[in-house]
């Protein structure tokens, strides 16, 4: 939208200012005038499909949807006439006429934009019984459950899947009162280019899509006194959870979140963004490795499962150039079952090891068969950030009550970098800073890296090393990778590694975050964890004093024989239907 | 199957330009040349246009044109227009949904029988009418349908024993 003529338009009797080609709805969230949507997404295109933001324009033929319809000058707007609350009481009573009635029931009860809507318009009975059609819920998908029943057919999900991750898993299926959001072939997800990101659960408006809970199986084995029960929890983890407990977005809370987990039952609280430093000294190690040998380039990273899914589905051909380093994760869990159990002496298969993660991608990550050595996964269960306030409002646990406690030893110390992993753009100046320290044996002061910081979709810069002239690229949200990956298809060649994240903005706008994840508080998280940054001691991987005493006492030295068999994996082509 | 592909090849040939604005004459020709939709064919269209198959499916299942199955030897059209509506031929489709046990625009398992609903073929002076591999049968009824067809079913096996 280049154009910026400044047109007047009256909305509700006021008159005010908008750009042109913005539309009514635009002009009326600027203005502070709630319209409600169903199917709107900002920056996605307009379907027009629920009808909700129905407005009044002075001329126009009837009701005119705000979300799809161009501001012009002169116009008279009014949004909350009579005539546009009783169609949108309608609209709502029609879309409940063939909606389940378990509510109390379900998991968005509370947190359901339809349930929300029918309270606000005052919709006190069901006037209209359409018959509801029997639909089977689909659990084929390791991260995400699909319930067609909850479906109101907004297409957002379709469109998220589609115009951000560019996957397009789903679409809709047959016509009209027959219509579904379903896969091709009405197949089960599992079977699908479903890259399991979870941005489609993180925008439906309803409990149709969910993330596949594994509460009950954690439950139990906290509730099992043979198992010893460990936790870890990804970086973006402790700067969102505060939200959900009345606290301001882009509190960290991790402290007071170990004391919680502590009080779960958990044994050992670990944060991931220790082995995200292990990562980095892998992966650093990879690319100094690559250097010295001369590729592949670019190299590509490799903790964002969602991402090495659709790399291995729509991308093979960029196999040799992913890093073969597992995600923290994977890397945390092998440690734990292998390096932890040796020290603490505990067999490992005593332990169940649990992930929480802003991810719903991890669930799957868990469960792919290289993550098992000798028969034991290297992580048991995920539970996503939803998952884990659940678990603590189930337990009754007040925030204001518990004191901030410290990780447990020896997996408990990271350092900042690692911290970054949350963000998009914070894998690769972590792993620069450490990269630097390889090539050149010493440690720039860290300034940051403000080109690779920020919720755009693509973020490049040139970096020295030495004598090295290194071309780095960020991306985050699918198509704005296969952008890229398609330009080095094509013969692009100044990029020598790309950090490449499955969600836009990275871990903190995850899709196992909060529903209701929006702009302003993915960029408080992220600002929290790049404030930790900015005042943390230990900020670059190689000097977590925790990763040098692993890699002394059993790791031996980064891509060793042991390194190898624990903390990196291999990929394969994946013949799914796309 | 490789005759098949061959033959699918043959079809996209027919449209060397394609983009996505073509999807749906692909499907036609597709279909007219194989006289239904199978997922292969799908998925080389999708591929072909590099249209994901979950959009290539979600329009192809949007018409009522295209069908997922191939047709049956006796392949039936049962008009639920104004007329034949008004003279019954909701019942002629209930009959043929309970004998034949698929739904309209399916085929039964031995390939013999498929249906489908069409909304007026224009011949309402026979109402209710249907047409049968091409002809058209007036007046039908919960009676005379099942035996209509099997006529059909008959000559067809006749023509292949000789």
């Amino acid at each position: 939208m280049g154009c910026s003529t400044v047109i007047t338009l009256e909305i509700n009797d006021r008159a005010m200012q908008a750009k042109e080609g913005e539309t009514v709805l635009d002009a009326c969230r600027r203005a502070g005038i709630r319209v409600p949507t169903l199917c709107h997404l900002k920056e996605l295109t307009p379907t027009g499909a629920c009808r909700m933001c129905v407005v009044e324009v002075d001329g126009a033929r009837g009701l005119v949807p705000a979300c799809a319809w161009p501001a012009a000058d002169g116009m008279k707007v009014q949004t909350h006439g009579p005539r546009a609350i009783r169609a949108r009481q309608m609209i709502v009573e029609l879309l409940l006429a063939s909606h389940p009635d378990d509510c109390l029931y379900c998991i968005r009860n509370g947190e359901c934009e339809l349930q929300d809507l029918a309270h606000e318009l005052g919709v006190r009975e069901r006037r209209f019984h359409a018959p509801c059609r029997q639909y089977n819920v689909d659990v084929s998908n390791p991260s995400i459950v699909r319930d067609p029943a909850k479906c109101i057919l907004c297409g957002k999900c379709v469109r998220v899947c589609e115009e951000i991750q560019g996957v397009a898993a789903i679409d809709f299926i047959d016509r009209g009162s027959q219509a579904t959001v379903g896969t091709a072939f009405d197949q089960g997800l599992n079977v699908s280019s479903c890259i399991n990101c979870g941005q489609c659960a993180m925008v439906c408006p309803t409990g149709a899509l969910r993330e596949q809970c594994q509460l009950d199986e954690v439950l139990n084995a906290l509730a099992d006194p043979d198992r010893h029960v460990v936790v870890q929890h990804a970086p973006a983890v402790s700067v969102t959870l505060a939200e959900e407990f009345g606290m301001k977005p882009g509190r960290d809370i991790a402290g007071t979140m170990t004391a919680a987990l502590r009080k779960l039952g958990f044994r050992r609280v670990f944060p991931t963004a220790f082995s995200a430093d292990l990562t980095i000294m892998e992966e650093a190690a990879e690319l100094v490795a690559r250097v010295k040998n001369g590729g592949p380039f670019p190299m590509l990273t490799s903790c964002s499962p969602g991402w090495i899914k659709y790399m291995e589905q729509q991308f093979p051909d960029f196999i040799p150039n992913v890093s073969s380093c597992k995600s923290p994760q994977q890397m945390l869990g092998a440690i734990i079952k292998s390096y932890y159990a040796e020290q603490v002496g505990i067999d490992p298969e005593k332990i169940y090891s649990v992930s929480i993660m802003p991810c719903t991608a991890k669930k799957f990550e868990a469960q792919r068969p290289e993550m098992v050595r000798n028969g034991l996964p290297d992580i048991d269960a995920v539970l996503t950030t939803r998952e884990l306030v659940r678990l603590i409002r189930m337990r009754g646990l007040d925030f204001n009550e518990l004191e901030a406690e410290a990780p447990d030893s020896p997996l408990g110390e990271r350092s900042s970098a690692g911290k970054l992993f949350g963000v998009s753009g914070g894998v690769m100046e972590a792993a620069l800073r450490t990269a630097y320290h390889l090539l050149t044996g010493d440690d720039l002061d860290v300034v940051p890296m403000k080109e690779l910081r920020g919720l755009d979709g693509v973020k490049q810069a040139r970096v020295t090393i030495g004598d090295l002239d290194v071309g780095v690229a960020v991306v985050s949200g699918l198509e704005n990778a296969a952008h890229l990956l398609n330009e080095v298809r094509e013969g692009r060649s100044d990029l020598h590694f790309i950090e490449v994240m499955t969600c836009a903005g990275g871990c903190v706008s995850g899709g196992g975050q909060p529903i209701r994840t929006d702009d302003t508080k993915v960029r408080a998280r992220m600002k929290a964890l790049y404030e930790i940054d900015r005042d943390a001691h230990v900020r670059r991987s190689h000097e977590n004093p925790d990763i040098q005493q692993l890699y002394r006492d059993f790791l031996g030295e980064p891509l060793g024989h042991r390194s190898h068999e624990l903390l990196h994996t291999g990929y394969a082509p994946r013949d799914v239907v796309a | 199957m490789i005759a098949t592909q061959n033959e699918l090849s043959t079809v996209l040939e027919e449209f060397p330009d394609a983009g996505r604005e073509h999807l749906i004459p692909i499907l036609q020709s597709v279909q007219t040349q194989f006289g239904y939709l199978s997922r292969e064919s799908m998925i080389a269209v999708g591929q072909r246009l590099g249209l994901p198959i979950s959009k290539v499916y979600g329009v192809a299942t949007f018409y009522n044109q295209f069908r997922f199955q191939p047709l049956g030897k006796v392949h039936c059209q049962i008009c639920r227009g104004t007329a034949c509506h008004v003279k019954g031929s909701g019942k002629v489709l209930d009959t043929l949904r309970r004998t034949l046990q698929v739904e309209p625009g399916q085929t039964t398992r031995d390939g013999n029988y498929s249906y489908e609903v069409v909304a007026c073929i224009g011949a309402c002076g026979l109402a209710p009418v249907v047409t049968v591999n091409g002809d058209f049968h007036a007046e039908m009824s919960t009676d005379t349908i099942g035996k209509t067809l099997r006529k059909y079913l008959k000559t067809d096996t006749e023509q292949d024993g000789n």
